[in-house]
């Protein structure tokens, strides 16, 4: 069963606003069997400080990634996954987060990978909630387990490989990372070196876009016009364009996938989450350093 | 190998080995909530602090050795990063007022101790590690001058 569609006029413009609820949608629709909100946040804990009312938690690091292999879970881990959060396969998923909903996204993208039929993101996430005043809970919500069917990942659309990226070279690519880390100065994203790449740089012939500039001070979308301005006018992207786009683990860009594919509808965006962790670390691939593509 | 972990230290460890699965991040939500505010000292002069950038949001931390050699310390971290508090409450409780002898020879590997790697991910733990690290030092620095 699937809700209605949160008719906000900024949304229409997009190519797909169904992908995008407001924060009075969430409050209106709270409670309607079908509908399951789920906060991911990078602050692991954030969460439990309070949260929307009824809303699940879902981690990243904890529960979408394999705890082995540098990969996501499976079919059966994200059935299982979604069945203890009791999320059905016809379930209306909306995801918000912390930072400008920068794990939102990342969650909405695995999500898209296993084909969730629908999934939205909050737009202005966690942060555009509290700045009105909405109210929070902390109270981790009884929720029925649901049956959800084993649904292999598809990583073929949305997902681009090493060798993938290599085949890609001198098609459009977006690196998605600080100005710092894309020309090399830095090895590692401001404030957080804990995931390190032995060589720095960028892939030759990607443009340099930090992702949060999609987002406007309230974290929410930016208008469909700014962001055409943005990868459109600067980045010189036009929609028939088969993007790449990276980071550093995948979750920025994942963001950035979001804003080209379903609010500027370019058929074709796939997110390389090896990133520069991947592509630093790895032995002959090109590297550009500096700040030009 | 067994490490022998400072008193009040280990009750923490034992605390956080007490309490079942969620409940641990219960327990880190409390040490997030108590972690004291900053001395106005600090709070006026946020540049004396030094910054932790291994945790995955702002941390910054000082650290002071008096002359009768005991180590107060002293941390700064949004609310919107009550993980990194969390980190930070179980510090300066386990650490503040310890002779600089005790505080380095606290082991970095009580943060895996703590039974958070399923609850918070080894690589947001590493945040505790480096604070620690940060916080040895600091005396080190500070007893060499």
């Amino acid at each position: 069963m699937t809700l209605p569609y949160d008719a906000t006029p900024k949304f229409q413009d997009y190519a797909r606003p169904e992908m995008l609820v407001s924060t009075g949608w969430v409050a209106e629709h709270l409670g309607d069997p079908g509908l399951v909100v789920a906060e991911s946040d990078e602050d692991v804990l954030l969460y439990e400080t309070g949260h929307i009312p009824g809303a699940v938690k879902l981690d990243w690091h904890t529960e979408l990634n394999d705890p082995v292999t540098r990969d996501y879970v499976d079919g059966a881990g994200f059935a299982r996954l979604m069945s203890e959060k009791g999320i059905g396969r016809d379930t209306t998923l909306v995801i918000y987060g912390d930072r400008n909903n920068w794990w939102a996204a990342y969650a909405l993208w695995v999500a898209t990978l296993f084909g969730h039929p629908d999934v939205r993101l909050l737009d202005g996430g966690r942060a555009k909630w509290i700045a009105e005043g909405r109210p929070l809970s902390t109270e981790t919500p009884d929720r029925p387990r649901a049956d959800y069917p084993v649904v292999e990942r598809d990583d073929s659309q949305i997902r681009a490989f090493r060798d993938d990226v290599l085949a890609h070279l001198g098609q459009p690519m977006i690196d998605v990372r600080s100005p710092g880390e894309y020309s090399g100065e830095l090895l590692h994203m401001p404030d957080y070196p804990q995931e390190g790449a032995l060589r720095g740089g960028h892939i030759p012939g990607a443009q340099n876009v930090p992702w949060a500039r999609a987002a406007a001070e309230d974290a929410t979308f930016r208008p469909r016009k700014e962001l055409e301005a943005i990868y459109g006018g600067e980045a010189g992207l036009s929609p028939a364009d088969d993007v790449v786009v990276y980071c550093r683990i995948g979750e920025r860009s994942s963001h950035t996938w979001f804003v080209l594919h379903h609010l500027l509808g370019f058929p074709t965006v796939r997110n390389y989450d090896g990133s520069w962790t991947e592509w630093g670390n790895s032995v002959r691939v090109p590297i550009t350093q500096g700040d030009k593509p | 190998m067994t490490t022998t972990l400072n008193p009040r230290l280990q009750d923490i460890v034992d605390e956080f080995g007490a309490v079942p699965g969620q409940e641990k991040l219960q327990l880190l939500l409390e040490f997030s909530d108590e972690l004291p505010p900053l001395p106005a000292r600090y709070a006026e002069h946020r540049d004396l602090l030094e910054p932790v950038p291994e945790c995955q949001s702002p941390l910054f931390l000082a650290v002071e050795v008096a002359d009768d050699g005991t180590a107060h310390l002293f941390f700064d971290a949004p609310r919107e990063a009550p993980t990194t508090r969390g980190f930070a409450g179980i510090l300066a409780t386990a650490l503040d007022g310890l002779s600089a002898a005790e505080i380095l020879a606290t082991p970095a590997e009580f943060t895996t101790q703590l039974g958070l790697s399923d609850l918070v991910s080894p690589l947001r733990l590493r945040g505790m590690a480096a604070m620690l690290a940060r916080i040895k030092r600091q005396i080190q620095k500070q007893q060499a001058a």
